[in-house]
């Protein structure tokens, strides 16, 4: 067993709004091991993203616990938290709008270096972002293009370019390939990838698209308004999926072979609203096993198999 | 391909955009023929034409800068070319509609729903405002939303029922043909199932023939009887449903195919095809393709492909399919 990278515990994120408290993120909790990828899934709005944003501290966690390398992050401070920055880098969903449009590719890739005074001489600096253009496949030609001369792929691969400035030892790819073409999103999946076995990267792969994590990930976790429903490992969840909502999830992807005649569970009703959520499973309103003791208390993640987590009052029912 | 019971027919359509001296050809020799009741999925990159084309059958291209060239682009026998402004909005929305890609912005914000289905069966239908509103609620409900809701605004509600009201919409006036752009491109996974589920339903219930335009294989394997695959402007592969998938003959098509991650297979690579498409602006002579393509000869830079027939269901644009031994990787394996 190698050794965490990244530990999660019980991570809370709240935020106000004039109807009352919106739960983001409530009671997360999960571990990523060294050069290991985690995918997490879900629909929108169900708080990948937020989830991602409170363990790299770009927004600030209610309550609960991020330990990275076995420091809580949660509470530094200032240069520390400037140094761990280094560690860990974000790659945004959109590339059309993470990019500064008034920077060149070469200054929004040297900024971080700058910012972090890595490197210190002129020379030293260009040479590090030509070989990180070289790393991600963008031509040296383009070195002092500006983001929209660019398309949608190579943006993103200055995206990654920007994270990867730092020697990072792990990454949040938050939907990195959603705004792109397939036969573009397969390029920077393999991109992304290629650096993983060459750098020893760790990813935190935030998606909607079940396709594209089980491609990529080592363990899969399935988030439900701001909750962890179940979690495994990314076989073990597609093979044997628990939770009903996982279930519902995974018939519902369109597949392209004309012979694959999969029954769809077509979900009913709407998704309970995140904000003040009572004591009950919150995935009971859409749920065809949910009964009273579903909407009178909320289950807990319980380790079914080894590695194999689910939330699920009747994990068991909904087997048979 | 041409039929009486075609209720589309579009013959060498090509569209082209004239800006700042620069001409981008973004259709070019574009032939679709659909016939009721059958659903087509028109599928390809971006910026392939695809929503030009179905904007062309619409006549909803702005010329300027827009530049329509065609045979023919019939609609339920209206030459959609010809029609003068007021006879075309008679067209539009009674025999052919569009559903938009982006439901959030294609709904009014400063009216309610019901109001802006209720509109479109006024413009159309000679029926009082009370009739209307009653058929306006009834639309609702069939797309799933209740009738109570009809007096909320758009942002009342969320992203896969703002695209339901936009299908209640362009379903209002039982249209011979809907066109819908990527209809469930912004949505999430299991919302886009409610969607699509709904929009086989609707079909079946009223016989509608629908353009699906999509960059999703998987959705086009789920809900079109023939598919078209476009690659710069032009299709380069048309066929029934069965023929594109089980024995494709392009190799852009092959291409799109090993992109995709596939949940049924985790092993290996993706193989992403490399490079991209050619600007539209400067469409490289001969086959579009041939740059990326790894069966490409010399020959393939030279010549505009022609359109082969493979047999009856199914044709391709390929230099290289007559060639005796020539096939692509994915047919082999089949």
């Amino acid at each position: 067993m190698s050794e965490a990278l990244l530990e999660v515990k019980n991570l809370q994120k709240y935020f106000s709004t004039p109807c009352g408290m919106l739960h983001a993120v409530d009671n997360v909790s999960f571990t990523i091991e060294k050069g290991k990828t985690l995918g997490v899934v879900g629909e929108s709005g169900c708080g990948k993203t937020t989830c991602g944003r409170t363990i790299l501290r770009l927004t600030e966690p209610t309550g609960g616990q991020v330990l990275f390398e076995g420091k809580d992050v949660s509470k530094f401070k200032g240069r520390e938290l400037a140094h761990l920055r280094r560690d860990m880098q974000i790659i945004f969903q959109d590339p059309f709008s993470s990019l500064d449009p008034r920077m060149s590719i070469s200054q929004i890739i040297a900024e971080p270096i700058k910012y972090n005074k890595l490197l210190h001489s002129k020379a030293d600096i260009d040479a590090r972002v030509l070989e990180l253009m070289d790393t991600v496949g963008l031509s040296r030609r383009m070195v002092n293009s500006y983001p929209h001369e660019l398309d949608g792929g190579r943006r993103q691969r200055v995206g990654i370019a920007r994270a990867l400035a730092l020697n990072p030892k792990f990454i949040v790819c938050d939907e990195p390939v959603s705004a792109l073409d397939v036969s573009i999103q397969a390029q920077i999946l393999n991109l992304l990838d290629e650096l993983q076995d060459d750098l020893g990267l760790t990813y935190m792969f935030i998606t909607h698209d079940l396709a594209v994590v089980n491609h990529f990930a080592d363990d899969i976790a399935v988030m439900y308004l701001g909750q962890l429903v179940e979690k495994a490992p990314a076989e073990e969840l597609f093979e044997n999926p628990l939770h009903p909502y996982t279930k519902a999830l995974l018939s519902a992807i369109p597949v392209p072979d004309t012979h694959a005649k999969n029954k769809r569970i077509v979900l009913k009703g709407e998704i309970t609203s995140p904000i003040n959520p009572g004591n009950e499973c919150r995935f009971a309103k859409r749920c065809l096993y949910a009964d009273e003791c579903c909407h009178s208390s909320s289950p807990e993640l319980v380790e079914v198999k080894p590695g194999h987590f689910v939330a699920c009052h009747h994990c068991g029912i909904a087997n048979e | 391909m041409e039929n009486k019971n075609n209720v589309l027919n579009i013959e060498n359509l090509s569209v082209e955009f004239h800006v700042d001296g620069e001409i981008a050809k973004s259709v070019t020799d574009v032939n679709i023929h659909l016939a009721e009741g059958t659903t087509l999925g028109l599928v390809g990159e971006t910026g392939a034409g695809k929503t030009t084309t179905a904007l062309a059958a619409l006549n909803l291209i702005q010329c300027p800068p827009g530049v329509i060239k065609a045979d023919k682009v019939e609609v339920c026998g209206n030459d959609m070319l010809t029609l003068k402004q007021h006879e075309l909005e008679h067209v539009r929305g009674k025999d052919i509609s569009m559903i938009f890609q982006d439901p959030m912005t294609s709904l009014n914000p400063v009216f309610d729903v019901g109001t802006q289905i209720q509109e479109s069966i006024l413009l159309h239908e000679k029926l009082s405002k009370e009739e209307a509103w009653e058929k306006a609620m009834e639309m609702l409900e069939l797309v799933g939303i209740p009738r109570e809701r009809g007096h909320e605004y758009p942002h009342q509600f969320s992203g896969g029922m703002k695209q339901r009201v936009v299908i209640a919409i362009a379903l209002a006036c039982t249209p011979k043909i809907l066109i819908a752009d990527e209809p469930t491109t912004a949505l999430d996974v299991t919302i886009q199932a409610q969607v699509l589920e709904m929009m086989k339903d609707l079909r079946d219930k009223y016989g509608t023939a629908m353009i699906m335009i999509t960059h999703d294989l998987g959705i086009v394997a789920e809900s079109c009887d023939y598919v078209a695959v476009m690659y710069a402007g032009r299709i380069i592969e048309y066929g029934t449903l069965d023929e594109i998938f089980n024995n494709t003959r392009h190799p852009y098509t092959e291409g799109l195919f090993n992109s995709l991650p596939n949940i049924n297979n985790r092993v290996g690579k993706l193989k992403p095809i490399p490079g991209m498409m050619p600007d539209p602006r400067a469409i490289p002579e001969g086959c579009a393709f041939a740059d990326r393509c790894p069966y490409a000869t010399e020959n393939c830079t030279k010549k505009v492909p022609e359109t082969l027939k493979v047999n009856d269901d199914h044709t391709v644009a390929c230099s290289r399919y007559n060639e005796p031994d020539f096939m692509i990787e994915r047919s082999k394996a089949k």
